[in-house]
């Protein structure tokens, strides 16, 4: 179990590394935007764009969908039965 | 029509009907067989038009053929016949026939070329495809499939309604762009709208779906999930292209069903939700609607057509070992069903977009699109959409089905036919997301764009990594509860229940006073009255006829007891005199 949590660590550094380092390696210093590639906006540049808004799109999509859950949409589940 | 050009749908509405007639390994051949035959033909089809004839002063076309249709109707027809491989097991024709009949409708719809041969295959596919749901013959799949066949009943009357108008307004029922800019907004445009939002399932209008998809049959649902929303997204495709309601529409939808998926509880019905997510990148495609955009929803349609039936393939396996559709309810099946297992994870990956799976060179076209287009608030929200995907299906289903608590399940690999299916759909998924070309080439339009950059990947990567992370960090909370969860289906479920009581009132009162009445007059009266003039006949007329024949007979008989003595010698004496007289009479007449 430790040693599956620590594999599952260094693979996450490893990506948020990559997403940062590696485009920056290939395209030279200073290249942001001019990748041309796939980018389209500024923030598409910001360091570990992807690790750090796929991390809040899941925390965000839990929450909210649990709370909106909680309050209003979940029901037992004879509810339509009755 | 021409000789030289078969209907391929037509060749599996018709052809389906010969698979009753069939019996064991020739009525299995039979059933991969059609769609195979569906698939080549769909493949050596050139463009152009067939199949025109006019009918009642219409001018129908049922082969409109063109680079659009074509990628639609490949992966309809191979779909049919990953379909029918799944269900080779299943000893129930009118199942069979009906898969056939909905896949061949939806073939006739990518084909149509005018409004009303559309109506007429649209039509077709929503009562073949109640049937598939109506086949699990389970009290809440009966109820389930009249849901569903009523609220598409709805939806066929709003497309006849638009046609009709359509017709009046332009005197044409051609099927071509009716989208805003192109015809100015009418009526009849709007409601044709309506009928394709309702069949894509973009909410408020979708609700049917959830509902009635986890209720079919384990190999019903793999045809469902395949052809009523992807042939509204061709019918979107081919008749609203650039539509600005689009773009937002799907972009919502893609992030209601990922919500609406955390709350839900049976594998089935998650799976289904993500049915809705994922065509709302096709509709935000339909709408954005630049060349790559359009190329967008028509790839993503291609590859999510393979990868969503793989899941509900994975889900139907476990159904049908174990007998639990709940996630509250599995767990630890990884030891006995590891095939199973890595099959199914191979659709996670590719509806996840993981780098080399086909939702990777699918999806991407649509986001890039909203990034091309300068949309950055689509952008984020599919982006958005994309975490709850592999939050998901990626994630959550496989956790709670095949590790999380060990509930100690008998589990067993499902049948050879299944597996294969499976594995048929796995490795489109993989040969797409390696070799993109392969969907490119057949795109609507010419493609430049490039999935793998550098960019992309990595940043795909960190994003699945560091969701995987919060879904980790927060798996104490996603345990399945329970529970049912709202959605517009409570408005025909439950809010029109007071309405259904007054109206039941206004029924009874209406049975008892006018219809009861006229029932007495129209129809007991009279029947009273034939009934006793028909017994005055039979006990004067047909009484003396049957006692006077009865007699007859008698006598006939007594006559014909002399000659049945009983011995052989007569029998045998009667024969030669007969088999004598016979050889008598052939010689005499020659």
């Amino acid at each position: 179990m430790k040693r599956l949590r620590f594999l599952a660590i260094a693979a996450l550094l490893a990506a948020a590394l990559a997403e940062v380092v590696l485009p920056r390696i290939v395209h030279g210093e200073g290249a942001e935007g001019t990748a041309g590639e796939s980018v389209h906006f500024a923030f598409e540049n910001w360091p570990a764009f992807g690790c750090l808004y796929g991390l809040a799109s899941c925390l965000a999509i839990i929450v909210v969908s649990k709370l909106l859950g909680k309050a209003w949409l979940s029901r037992r589940e004879d509810y339509y039965d009755r | 029509m021409t000789v030289e050009w078969v209907h391929p749908g037509l060749l599996l509405i018709l052809g389906a009907w010969t698979l009753p007639l069939l019996k064991g390994s020739v009525k299995r051949a039979g059933m991969l067989l059609l769609p195979a035959a569906a698939l080549a033909v769909c493949l050596r089809m050139q463009p152009g038009t067939h199949g025109e004839g006019a009918f009642l002063g219409l001018d129908l076309v049922f082969g409109r053929v063109d680079r659009l249709s074509l990628v639609f109707s490949y992966v309809f027809s191979l779909m049919a016949f990953i379909g029918m491989l799944y269900s080779l097991h299943v000893e129930d024709d009118a199942q069979h026939v009906a898969a056939l009949t909905y896949a061949g409708g939806a073939l006739g719809v990518v084909f149509a070329g005018d409004l009303v041969s559309l109506y007429v295959f649209w039509e077709l596919m929503a009562l073949s495809s109640t049937v598939l749901v109506w086949s699990r013959r389970e009290p809440r799949a009966v109820a389930a499939g009249f849901r569903y066949l009523l609220v598409h009943i709805l939806g066929g009357v709003l497309l006849l309604a638009g046609i009709l108008l359509q017709k009046a307004a332009t005197g044409s029922i051609a099927f071509g762009s009716m989208a805003p800019s192109a015809s100015g907004a009418g009526l009849g445009p709007a409601l044709i709208l309506a009928a394709f939002l309702l069949n894509a399932a973009v909410p408020p209008l979708g609700a049917w779906l959830p509902d009635a998809y986890p209720e079919a049959t384990v190999t019903g649902a793999v045809f469902l999930t395949a052809f009523t929303t992807k042939s509204a997204v061709y019918a979107l495709l081919r008749g609203f292209p650039g539509t600005e309601l689009l773009v937002w529409a799907g972009a919502v939808m893609a992030l209601y069903g990922v919500v609406y998926a955390v709350l839900e509880n049976d594998a089935r019905r998650l799976l289904a939700y993500h049915i809705i997510s994922q065509v709302g990148y096709m509709v935000c495609g339909v709408g954005i609607g630049t060349d790559l955009a359009l190329n967008g929803a028509s790839a993503h349609a291609f590859a999510h057509i393979l990868y969503k039936s793989l899941l509900f393939m994975g889900a139907g396996a476990v159904l049908e070992v174990t007998g639990r559709r709940k996630l509250s309810e599995m767990g630890g099946l990884w030891r006995t069903m590891p095939v199973t297992l890595a099959l199914y994870m191979v659709g996670a990956f590719a509806i996840s977009a993981v780098p080399l799976f086909s939702g990777f060179v699918s999806k991407s076209m649509v986001v890039s699109a909203s990034g091309e287009a300068h949309r950055p608030a689509i952008f984020l929200m599919l982006t958005l959409a994309s975490a709850g995907t592999f939050l998901h299906t990626g994630l959550k289903l496989p956790w709670y089905m095949f590790f999380g608590k060990d509930r100690g399940l008998p589990g067993r690999e499902p049948p050879r036919n299944m597996l294969s299916a499976m594995g048929l759909a796995a490795a489109a998924c993989v040969a797409l997301g390696v070799l993109p070309g392969l969907l490119y080439g057949r795109l609507p339009f010419p493609v430049d764009y490039v999935p793998y950059t550098l960019h992309h990947v990595t940043a795909t990567l960190g994003m699945l990594a560091f969701t995987a992370l919060g879904f980790f960090l927060l798996l104490r909370h996603l345990d399945p509860e329970p529970t049912v969860t709202l959605d517009t289906d409570w408005f025909y479920r439950r809010g029109l229940a007071p309405l259904a009581g007054a109206a039941r009132r206004l029924l009874a009162r209406l049975e008892r006073g006018f219809v009861g009445e006229l029932y007495e007059v129209v129809v007991r009266r009279p029947v009273l009255g034939v009934a006793s003039l028909l017994r005055a006949i039979d006990g004067s007329v047909i009484d003396a006829a049957a006692e006077g024949v009865g007699r007859w007979v008698a006598g006939v008989g007594r006559s014909l007891r002399s000659l049945a003595s009983g011995n052989v010698q007569h029998y045998a004496l009667a024969m030669a005199a007969g088999a004598a007289a016979l050889a008598t009479l052939a010689i005499l007449v020659r």
